[in-house]
């Protein structure tokens, strides 16, 4: 089982009184699922009733998430991708997170929820032709039931408010899930969205990914105190969770997913990790933090844990490993040749999509811009 | 308009309304022919809105199609593009122009951009209506005009009506076009009374039409200030000298045909907002009759407008607002160049 979390931030952040990490709701039976280290007990375990076929299809995920992320570390460094994002750490909170939603609830991610993309389908070679500069919006929402990555940070969590209070006027038994980092939790944008979930009681849960760096800024520079318990300020309950553990968060996640489908409102899952790579490829760690401050991180790595949650269960061995790593490999390979095979679009494209209805002034100025361009193109 | 018509679905209603009863009846008639739409705000429910424009519709509707939000316009701004991606039609309420600005990141940087965004799949139905504008003798921060900060921003289409009429039309047009509106309701004319025969037809959200026709001088007006211009054109007249007064109704995008056909036959043109002159929409209507129509003109755009300054209290705001001298003054100017 999990030890204590235990970097320096992680104890300053602990509770006053240690024990229970549900955030001031003594009722909450989501809470009582977890032990004191934010960790699914034995007993949630059993009634959780998550099959061994379940959790290898978790650490499968997570193992193709850890590869392809990988892999797009390569492509910017190769110079095939203008940035990349890594994910390395989030894989836990990011698939237990997408697999404990039904199908046909709805995800609003963040930038870095790339490992939920890939959960709910999407093809990992079209999402990184955002991160090459092809597109601004590489799939359709509505097919995926995933919205697209928002870039301004926090801003997408009152467009999941938006969308669940919707579900709920349509009575249509659909529960919301919107990821963020730590840092988002810093706008007024996401405490406006804390506040209409609660005064609306909308079916959304929120995903704080919280990965104790927002670029250079650690934990204890962006919240005085823990980011669960805010969300009793706003009248709901909240957890944090040990977000290196994917059982826990896929159990926890789910659980919350079906109060909210119950109608019985918002949820808040922290879950704690961190971030063991650079913010993207543009950043520079070493600025502003040493390797002695990951090292502690390394060993609650989500996919060795997932690992080790499978051989307790024996449901773990070498075949299965070779197959999971063969499949990531594979997945990477097909990532790669789908990103360098895609085309740029014409740029008079990017006139097309500004509107539904677009005005006829807007037409014209395409044509202008064509005018203008086909010349030089030799067209 | 004419007292009685007929339609092929029968009698119309007539009657004499403020704008801000139009802007009500619109609502309404939106709530009633279309179960997707709902309307939310700061006090629009039992309150019926701060200038009463939602009055009564709670009542008729439901707290499930009308209701109040808590006081928090960024999150006012992004309920409505959650709710336009499930497929509801919202029309949410700025309770004052100057209150817009914590909006501003959700439209500009989201709703804007999210059908460019999402390749197309997702169409951003939604009405963002803005009370705007001055002369009204408020305190601070409830009488600014914003039009130029949503204008320059692609993806929204930007509307101001200056009649009962077009406050109807326009706002039903609003509502059923696919495309964000940000829909700017000139708060001085809420007063306005016009007849108005229902029902009326949509008007194009992206044509101006002309107000009055004229051969001496062009005068280029929106919302609030086309009252003013079309007293000018009176006072005018009396005088002389024939004024054609243009209503743009769309801010953006912008009838540059009426305008230029206008200006061609004038060769003279003012144009006319409450908005700062600098950067203000003149600025973009001057340089493109300049650059389209360099030869006609007898005279340089005169531009009036707001000074490069806060908006000024209530005391003294009529020394900035523009009125029927100002713009006879620069009418002068233009035909003494």
């Amino acid at each position: 089982m999990a030890k204590a979390l235990d970097t320096k931030d992680a104890r300053e952040a602990k509770p006053p009184r240690g024990s229970a990490d549900s955030s001031n709701n003594s009722g909450d039976s989501i809470a009582a699922m977890l032990d004191a280290n934010g960790v699914l007990t034995a007993e949630a375990e059993r009634a959780a009733n998550i099959s061994d076929e379940e959790l290898r299809t978790l650490y499968r995920l997570m193992v193709v998430s850890r590869r392809l992320d990988q892999e797009g570390l390569n492509l910017q460094r190769q110079g095939e991708l203008g940035l990349w994002g890594p994910y390395a750490g989030h894989e836990a909170a990011q698939v237990g997170a997408a697999m404990a939603m039904a199908p046909t609830d709805w995800i609003f991610p963040y930038y870095r929820d790339f490992a939920m993309a890939v959960c709910r389908g999407i093809d990992p070679g079209a999402i990184m032709t955002i991160f090459r500069g092809l597109t601004h919006g590489a799939w359709n929402p509505n097919e995926y039931r995933f919205a697209p990555f928002i870039i301004p940070v926090g801003t997408q969590v009152p467009h999941a408010v938006g969308f669940a209070l919707g579900c709920k006027l349509d009575h249509d038994d659909t529960a919301v899930l919107v990821g963020f980092g730590e840092g988002a939790t810093s706008t007024g944008d996401w405490h406006e969205a804390m506040n209409f979930a609660a005064v609306f009681n909308v079916p959304l849960v929120f995903l704080c990914e919280n990965n104790q760096w927002a670029i250079s800024v650690p934990m204890r520079q962006q919240v005085s105190g823990r980011i669960a318990d805010r969300a009793a300020g706003y009248g709901f309950p909240g957890v944090r969770v040990d977000g290196t553990d994917v059982l826990t968060v896929y159990a926890v996640v789910r659980a919350a997913a079906d109060r909210a489908r119950r109608g019985e409102g918002p949820y808040l899952v922290e879950a704690l990790t961190y971030r063991t790579q650079a913010h993207t490829t543009s950043d520079d760690p070493t600025r502003y933090r040493t390797e002695a401050d990951v090292e502690p991180w390394k060993s609650k790595d989500p996919i060795r844990r997932c690992a080790e949650r499978l051989q307790a269960r024996n449901a773990f061995d070498d075949a299965f490993a070779q197959a999971v790593s063969e499949e990531a490999e594979q997945r990477a390979l097909a990532m790669r040749q789908h990103l360098l095979s895609a085309q740029t679009p014409h740029p008079a494209s990017a006139f097309d999509l500004v509107f539904a209805n677009p005005p006829e002034s807007l037409l014209r100025e395409k044509a202008e811009f064509i005018e203008a361009l086909e010349p030089e193109r030799g067209e | 308009m004419a007292k009685t018509m007929e339609t092929t679905t029968g009698a119309t209603n007539v009657s004499t309304v403020t704008m801000g009863k139009a802007l009500n009846l619109a609502l309404h008639d939106a709530l009633q022919n279309d179960s997707r739409v709902l309307i939310f705000g700061e006090d629009v429910g039992k309150l019926g809105g701060v200038f009463r424009v939602t009055d009564g519709l709670q009542d008729e509707f439901g707290a499930e199609r009308v209701f109040d939000t808590p006081l928090a316009e960024a999150t006012i701004a992004a309920t409505a593009l959650g709710l336009a991606m499930k497929g509801f039609r919202p029309v949410a309420e700025m309770q004052f122009d100057a209150f817009s600005y914590p909006s501003f990141q959700q439209v500009t940087s989201n709703i804007a951009k999210y059908h460019t965004r999402t390749g197309g799949a997702c169409n951003m139905q939604l009405v963002i209506r803005i009370p705007y504008g001055g002369n009204i003798g408020a305190i601070e921060q409830h009488s600014e005009s914003p039009e130029t900060y949503y204008i320059h921003t692609a993806g929204l289409k930007v509307v101001t009506p200056s009649t009962p009429a077009d406050a109807y039309a326009l706002l039903t047009a609003a509502i059923a076009d696919p495309d964000p509106v940000i829909f700017l309701e000139p708060k001085s004319r809420y007063w306005m009374r016009q007849e108005i025969a229902l029902p009326m037809p949509p008007a194009a959200l992206d044509k101006a039409r002309i107000a009055r026709e004229g051969s001496d001088a062009t005068v280029i007006a929106y919302g609030p200030t086309v009252q003013t211009a079309l007293a000018a054109a009176e006072q005018a007249a009396a005088e002389g000298t024939s004024l054609e007064v243009i209503d743009l109704r769309s801010l953006s995008p912008l009838d540059m045909e009426t305008i230029s056909a206008s200006v061609r036959k004038t060769r003279r043109a003012v144009v006319v907002h409450e908005a700062p002159v600098f950067m203000g929409l003149g600025a973009e209507i001057a340089a493109r009759v300049m650059h389209d129509l360099f030869d006609v003109l007898a005279a340089p755009v005169e531009r009036i407008g707001n000074a490069t300054i806060p908006y000024p209290p209530a005391r003294v705001e009529k020394l900035f607002l523009p009125d029927a001298d100002r713009i006879l003054e620069a009418v002068d100017r233009t035909r003494e160049y």
